[in-house]
């Protein structure tokens, strides 16, 4: 009995303590993520945060009891995935975007052991050359035509197919896990580490800020030109852009999600707050991350392809990849259309299926949107 | 709101100060430094040290930042290696004609952008809906360089209809006055030059406002549709309210607070997409200095060129802020 009202009366008591503090992080995190509006209730946070523990402890209570009814999707845990995934299947985009992600990835994966032609032979190169710049179009030989060194096009966008995927998918990777670590760092700090882990907090976000608020497409430009140019230089840049993209979603989830009931309720039951953080905010705070992830490809398979043309992609002229043929045949663009046309329509419609894809996702993920 | 500009200007500060703490870092990192950019790749250690010493690179790193953020805060930027001109003058000379292009992107996206995000949400699953949905997913999956060969190649090269590149066509030369080849030719009297600068500004404006365009289409068409849902649109319909009021005040009033928000910081994001479109059109702006600056490897331009966009961009988020207290009452109560 004794026991039982210590371990109550302490566990108000701390939320009572971070109860506030969690308030007035996550409300401050909304005003600054763009929703403006929301400076004015951050301000009554503050005032509210002064105004005595026992008064804000019973404030943040009701506030969290008000958020719970709020809340109630993204409480469920595993039924939320599972709901999310039933959704999925009946979206119409969803399912689109799905199925040309995995033509592209059989395409990449298949592709270069099936290429009728090598995709580097200059095989036809004395063809291109006595047609004096004019492009050779579709044929039977050459389904997608040749290209301005006489090369099987075809095959080339199927060995192309791989390199692109590799690039979207390691920069992707090298963003999320990146930013992934700094945001659960960040948000961890807010949670956990008090008053030091607040400024810590707000450093890392301070970094953070600054690097969005630079054009992606200039922060890669720098990267390459500290690295040189390569495959690799081209992956990291892309990679890097993304980095506070992730971070800044991951911990600004992880923050809204410090004051779900679940959350209120590992609390009650006297679990270490770190264990909390790990196990409970961390797993839940994922989904927008995943979206992201979904929408980053897109994003990094158009981003490399712009590197490429701004000429920091790939040297190696033997490893095709849809950017550079890109590139590539700009030069050639009045007389040999086709040539960029093949690779682009490659980009686009790889691009619109993660695009797709992640979009549903968001849709299937998001509790508002649900009818 | 002079308190509120003010203090966000203070707030510019630390940001600006973190950003030029970045590029300092990055140009130490680049490869071969100004030494070996002086002397060429055989040059002796010695004088390599020379040079150094010369350039007081052999001080602290902190003594060099001190330096750094002297010329920076005296919009001394160094020197263009390719013009041998100083950096700020070139950005000054271009300019003009890149926010002329980014002005007109802009205009573009939204006059087209926020009429149709509404027309979308309020005939939800109709065609033009769809349309409008598939249009601005397609959008944003369109590499910009592309779209940009792909219009020329159509309708400058193929039909005729527009110049492929410049500002001007040759023999005509309206600016001088302030830079804006448009708003020169008005101002001397040359409509001719005007309507010539407007018509080389079709292609890549069209060209640049494609991007900012599918995103506000889609952020318009969501916010719509979200507060068409409020219980205040409800309750402004039930009190009888005239539609056209209510359509207005509530629905578009409301709605349009997060689309100010992204044509803000879209602004930001077009002088990036301006150094792609740009180059296409050989369209003399910043943009296109850039990306011969890239080739170059015109370091002081680049860098000086991402502290000139940082402050642009910060400068923007302070006009959105500002933006938003004057179209939403409840942030100018606080």
């Amino acid at each position: 009995m004794t026991a039982g009202t210590n371990r109550t009366q302490a566990g108000k008591e701390s939320d009572a303590g971070d109860g506030s503090k969690e308030r007035g992080e996550s409300q401050g995190s909304k005003g600054s993520q763009g929703a403006k509006g929301s400076q004015g209730s951050g301000g009554a946070a503050g005032t509210a945060g002064t105004a005595g523990a026992v008064a804000t402890g019973r404030a943040a209570k009701i506030d969290r009891l008000a958020e719970l009814t709020r809340r109630t999707g993204a409480t469920v845990g595993n039924s939320l995935w599972k709901e999310a995934f039933r959704r999925l299947r009946s979206n119409r985009m969803a399912v689109i975007g799905a199925v040309v992600i995995a033509l592209f990835v059989v395409v990449a994966v298949v592709g270069p052991w099936v290429t009728p032609y090598s995709p580097t032979a200059q095989t036809w190169r004395g063809e291109v050359l006595a047609n004096q710049g004019k492009f050779v179009g579709a044929r039977g030989e050459n389904w997608f035509g040749l290209d301005h060194l006489g090369r099987d096009m075809f095959s080339r966008m199927l060995v192309g197919a791989r390199q692109t995927l590799l690039v979207g998918v390691v920069s992707m990777l090298i963003g999320l896990l990146l930013g992934a670590l700094i945001g659960t760092l960040s948000g961890a700090a807010v949670t956990l580490g008090g008053r030091a882990g607040r400024r810590i907090d707000t450093v890392v976000m301070r970094v953070i800020d600054i690097l969005l608020s630079l054009p992606s497409l200039l922060l890669a430009v720098s990267i390459a030109a500290v690295m040189g140019q390569s495959l690799t230089t081209v992956m990291i840049a892309v990679g890097v852009v993304q980095i506070p993209v992730f971070a800044r979603l991951l911990r600004g989830s992880m923050l809204a999600q410090g004051g779900a009931d679940y959350v209120l309720a590992a609390k009650a039951l006297g679990i270490r707050r770190k264990r909390i953080v790990l196990t409970q905010i961390l797993p839940n705070s994922l989904s927008p991350v995943i979206v992201q992830a979904t929408l980053s490809l897109a994003t990094a398979i158009i981003e490399a392809a712009a590197l490429s043309y701004l000429g920091l992609g790939n040297p190696d002229p033997a490893v095709p990849e849809w950017g550079v043929m890109l590139s590539q045949a700009q030069r050639f663009f009045d007389n040999a259309p086709m040539m960029a046309v093949y690779p682009a329509v490659g980009i686009i419609i790889t691009a619109l299926g993660f695009t797709l894809l992640g979009e549903a996702m968001r849709e299937a993920l998001d509790p508002k949107l649900r009818g | 709101m002079l308190r509120l500009v003010v203090r966000r200007l203070l707030q510019l500060i630390p940001t600006l100060l973190g950003l030029s703490v970045l590029l300092f870092l990055w140009l130490n990192r680049l490869p071969g430094g100004p030494a070996s950019a002086i002397l060429g790749e055989r040059a002796t250690e010695a004088d390599v040290a020379r040079i150094n010493r010369a350039l007081g690179l052999d001080q602290p790193v902190w003594v060099q930042y001190g330096r750094f953020l002297k010329r920076v805060v005296q919009l001394d930027l160094g020197t263009s290696t390719q013009t041998g001109q100083p950096v700020w003058d070139e950005f000054v000379l271009r300019f003009p004609a890149t926010v002329e292009l980014s002005v007109a992107a802009m205009l573009i996206a939204v006059a087209a952008g926020i009429p149709l995000g509404y027309l979308a949400a309020r005939r939800r699953g109709g065609w033009l809906d769809v349309t409008a949905v598939s249009g601005s997913l397609i959008g944003i999956c369109v590499p910009v360089f592309f779209l940009a060969l792909l219009l020329k190649g159509v309708f400058a090269v193929g039909l005729g209809l527009f110049p492929s590149y410049g500002r001007l066509s040759t023999g005509l030369d309206a600016t001088g006055v302030t830079g804006f080849a448009v708003l020169d030719g008005l101002l001397t009297g040359e409509f001719d030059a005007t309507w010539d600068a407007l018509v080389h500004l079709v292609l890549p404006a069209v060209t640049l406002a494609s991007i900012p365009l599918a995103v506000i289409v889609r952020m318009t068409r969501a916010s719509v549709l979200e507060v068409v849902g409020e219980d205040y649109v409800r309750t402004a319909e039930s009190k009888g309210l005239e539609k056209r009021v209510v359509r207005v005040r509530h629905v578009l009033r409301n709605a349009l607070l997060p689309v100010v928000t992204a044509v803000g910081l879209l602004t930001g994001s077009l002088l990036s997409g301006a150094v792609l479109t740009e180059s296409v059109f050989s369209f003399g702006g910043i943009g296109s200095f850039i990306r011969t600056s890239i080739d170059a490897r015109d370091y002081p331009v680049l860098v000086g060129f991402i502290m000139f966009i940082a402050m642009v961009y910060v400068l923007i988020n302070l006009l959105v802020d500002l933006a938003y207290s004057l179209i939403d009452p409840r942030v100018r109560v606080h």
